[in-house]
């Protein structure tokens, strides 16, 4: 379990102080899918890198398992948002890194990125350096060497924002089959409404920065979630709910 | 029987691709070959239409036979001037790499070392070269030290930059995946800084030339820059000419090594730069 305890950070800047995040409190279950919806700047990214370790948390303190977090946590795969490719390397090396600083056996991992790289569509490719993709795909190859070494923690920070819809959907529908395989925990920064609902077993909503806790709002629908779940009224009713509440804050202007 | 025939198809196909390459390279630096040729046979025209002695000013194929003329002395000579620069150009990639990445892990490395840096670049080299004479004689030591100095900071500074010039997400990235500091720096950071390296080598490698003609003027028994010397000495102009296109072409040599090696080395590099004809 991932506990998040009283979070503030603040980050310092050359002309003083940026609050992005303000008493953040909630838990995260094993094997729970939980989605981080938020306006921009509002320090979902920043609540990533915490709840791995990577940034400390100036106020407050995150628990894995009990025991707080003061180094980068490992058993995690990590989608950031800039697709932080290594432009010497060919997809499949880039994939294959992961293997390389866990000290992983090689070919294993190639039989697995092999894998990958066919689910996510990009067969033929493996040999391509970064700058021969589009920016969809290169986001795709991210999302595979943060899935290679099949981690139990997966934290993804908007990692379909450069997607088409249609790849958006699929890409969607098979992270969930991969989750209802594995039943990792995955905490999933989106922009996107929608896709925040279809994912989640719990929507954490977060307020514009300083960012908290807005409302924690728990997604019950059947799962997988194909296309007649978007009609049903439990998700028209979601939708609307959430919607409500980003007009509430100020976020969704009507007029 | 079928293979070998498809074998031979591909030598010959790939035989035709090279071709192409050269074609269209020498396509590409047309321009050089007329403006460089233009300003020789324009040399050689008016040293024969003005008379000018070859004291003062020899025509190019005069000077280009004074290179086969004095062969064996040039030769000799050059080796010596190679050995200087080898190794002391050698002993700046050695040492200026793992400095470079000393002080790009640690400030209080980086303030310790900063005033000699600057010290160092500040001070004429040439002023010191007759001092490196009273310390170490007429041998091949003040020269390698020369050149050694010449070429140390460009690429000193250069790595450093490179070093530096990392995506601090990919930090990130490394330390969700490992503790190991070696593997980020092996990994990540220096293939991250070899294309600012290579600019470094560069510039590197053209002072490293420079240093060892200027050390052998000060004081020396041998080299390119003690012929040169002499040369000039002897009033024997086609010679000084003749080691002056020796020293350029020297120069140029070394370069596409640097180039061709980096060709090898980062090609994702090299195939993304900017052309001249992307960017128009
Ligand atoms: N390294 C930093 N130094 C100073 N301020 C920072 C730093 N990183 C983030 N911030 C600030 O913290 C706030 C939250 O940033 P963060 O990247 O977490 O937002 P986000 O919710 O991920 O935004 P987006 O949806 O646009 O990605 C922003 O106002 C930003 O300016
Ligand atoms: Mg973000």
């Amino acid at each position: 379990m991932l506990r998040f305890e009283h979070i503030g950070m603040k980050y310092k800047t050359l002309t003083g102080y940026t609050e992005a995040l303000i008493d953040v409190n909630f838990d995260i279950n094993d094997g729970e899918f939980v989605t981080v919806l938020g306006p921009s700047g509002c320090g979902k990214s920043t609540f990533l890198f915490i709840g791995t370790g990577l940034t400390q948390p100036t106020s407050g303190k995150v628990l894995l398992d009990g025991k707080e977090i003061t180094k980068p946590v490992k058993e995690v795969g990590f989608v950031f948002q800039d697709h932080l490719l290594l432009e010497w390397r060919t997809v499949l090396n880039n994939i294959m890194i992961q293997g390389e600083f866990r000290n992983l056996d090689k070919n294993i991992t190639k039989v697995k990125a092999m894998e990958l790289i066919r689910q996510v569509g990009l067969e033929g490719f493996e040999n391509k350096y970064p700058w021969e993709l589009s920016g969809g795909m290169q986001q795709r190859v991210s999302i595979c060497r943060a899935l290679v070494h099949e981690p139990q923690l997966l934290m993804m920070d908007e990692p379909y924002g450069a997607l088409d819809a249609l790849t958006r959907e699929q890409m969607r529908v098979d992270l969930e089959k991969m989750w209802m395989q594995k039943k990792n925990t995955i905490l999933f920064v989106t922009h996107d409404i929608d896709e925040a609902i279809l994912l989640a077993d719990k929507v954490v909503i977060l307020t514009p920065r300083p960012g908290r806790v807005k409302e924690i709002v728990p997604v019950d629908l059947p799962r997988p979630r194909n296309m007649a779940v978007k009609e049903s009224g439990e998700f028209l009713a979601l939708r609307k709910r959430i919607t409500e509440i980003f007009t509430e804050m100020g976020i969704l202007n009507e007029d | 029987m079928k293979n070998e025939k498809a074998r031979a198809d591909g030598g010959q196909k790939s035989r035709q691709i090279r071709w192409l390459k050269f074609l269209n390279s020498l396509k590409e630096s047309m321009p050089s070959i007329f403006s460089v040729g233009g300003v020789i046979v324009f040399w050689e025209i008016l040293v024969r239409f003005f008379e000018i002695p070859s004291y003062i000013l020899p025509s190019p194929s005069e000077s280009v036979l004074a290179i086969v003329q004095y062969w064996s002395a040039i030769k000799s000579n050059m080796l010596t001037t190679l050995y200087e620069i080898g190794v002391g150009f050698g002993a700046t990639v050695i040492i200026s790499i793992p400095i470079a990445t000393l002080i790009s892990y640690s400030r209080v490395f980086e303030k310790t070392l900063y005033p000699f840096m600057v010290f160092l670049q500040l001070i004429p080299k040439v002023a010191i070269g007759p001092l490196f004479v009273v310390w170490f004689g007429f041998g091949s030591m003040p020269k390698i030290l020369m050149v050694f100095l010449l070429s140390f900071f460009p690429l000193l500074m250069d790595t450093v930059a490179g070093l530096k010039s990392l995506n601090g997400r990919l930090y990130y990235m490394a330390r969700t995946m490992s503790e190991s500091e070696w593997k980020f720096y092996w990994k990540i950071k220096l293939p991250n800084a070899l294309p600012s390296i290579f600019s470094g080598l560069k510039t590197s490698i053209s002072m490293a030339t420079v240093g060892a003609v200027v050390a052998e003027f000060l004081g020396s028994d041998s080299g390119l820059g003690y012929l040169l010397l002499r040369a000039n000495g002897d009033i024997n102009t086609k010679l000084l000419f003749a080691i002056l296109i020796v020293l350029c072409l020297m120069g140029m040599v070394f370069f596409e090594i640097v180039e061709l090696a980096e060709r090898k080395l980062i090609p994702w590099h090299v195939s993304q730069r900017v052309t001249d004809k992307k960017a128009r």
